[in-house]
């Protein structure tokens, strides 16, 4: 790991900490669309172009103007609120989650290892027969238009349903 | 209600970045075949051109109003066009399976880029207006 993808891991985890502390809505807003900028950088830092490019337009652009018109309809400052029994209850739910995330972490293979599952069965196979099944040069497009196309076009679907969603709940209030 | 910004510099600037967005984004879809991109970003960068128009130039804004007018049908043709694509090869051979589009003059490649190509338009189509309309519902609630 170099030195800058160490720096920007810890300005993400920094943003992210920062988001979530801030009591002002409108600046966890600006930092979230930080966070996903910073890990737009990463993504493309190790290749996943693609992946970076959606972050970027996805999680920097139009989830940042989503929170701020968000922010339009309430208040930009989170009222403090005394603590109770539950917040306890809470922490340690918290501490639980972390750690079976952190247990779950150890099982995954270690990072960039040649020797790792996807490595050695699934991209190997897709690299070296998608040209000649699809005739498609880019091989991410070859498995999401191709491949996967059903579940490209599910996952349009259900961006539609999304908007049917907001559209309705809109059109209950007028 | 959204109404337009008070600074010029904010609507000059909006006024110069459009184009140069709704640029960028058929190239992304265009060439999203061969180079990272494709309809779900393209279609990202063509609704925030949107988006920038109506925070600029207000709810009245003459391509956001446009947009947000035609939003339910668009993403419906969007749906449609996918569907559609995977509906006529089913008929050849197999859903979605894009060699097979009743295109004979072009070689097999050719005819496979256009599938993907228009699958492609088919998301961008849904995704653009799907973002618009739930902005357009936001900024909506923002005037209440």
């Amino acid at each position: 790991m170099t030195a800058l993808t160490t720096a920007l891991l810890a300005l993400l985890v920094l943003c992210g900490a920062a988001a979530a502390i801030s009591r002002n809505l409108f600046g966890s807003a600006m930092l979230l669309g930080t966070y996903s900028f910073v890990l737009a950088a990463l993504w493309a830092l190790w290749g996943g172009l693609d992946v970076a490019f959606t972050e970027a337009v996805v999680g920097a652009g139009v989830a940042t103007i989503y929170f701020i018109a968000l922010l339009w309809v309430t208040k930009h400052t989170v009222a403090p609120r005394p603590m109770r029994a539950q917040d306890g209850l809470l922490v340690v739910l918290a501490v639980a989650l972390l750690a079976g995330g952190w247990w779950m972490l150890l099982g995954l293979p270690v990072w960039m290892d040649p020797l790792a599952p996807a490595q050695v069965h699934l991209s190997p196979e897709f690299l070296t027969r998608s040209l000649a099944d699809t005739q498609t040069p880019n091989v991410v497009t070859s498995i999401l238009a191709d491949y996967r196309g059903f579940d490209t076009l599910m996952e349009t679907t259900v961006i539609f349903t999304a908007a049917i969603s907001c559209w309705l709940l809109g059109a209950g209030r007028e | 209600m959204l109404l337009p910004h008070a600074s010029p510099i904010v609507r000059l600037t909006t006024r110069i970045a459009q184009p140069f967005l709704w640029l960028f984004g058929l190239y992304v879809l265009a060439h999203g075949h061969e180079s990272p991109g494709g309809g779900f970003q393209a279609g990202t960068l063509l609704a925030s051109s949107f988006i920038l128009e109506a925070v600029s130039f207000g709810a009245d804004a003459p391509f956001y109003s446009r947009m947000r007018a035609a939003a339910f049908r668009i993403a419906a043709a969007g749906i449609l066009i996918y569907g559609g694509i995977g509906a006529i090869t089913a008929f050849e051979t197999w859903f979605l399976d894009y060699g097979a589009l009743p295109l004979a003059w072009l070689e097999a490649p050719a005819r496979r880029w256009w599938g993907i190509f228009g699958v492609e338009t088919g998301v961008c189509l849904v995704v653009m207006a799907a973002l618009v309309g739930i902005f357009d519902r936001l900024a909506e609630g923002a005037a209440r």
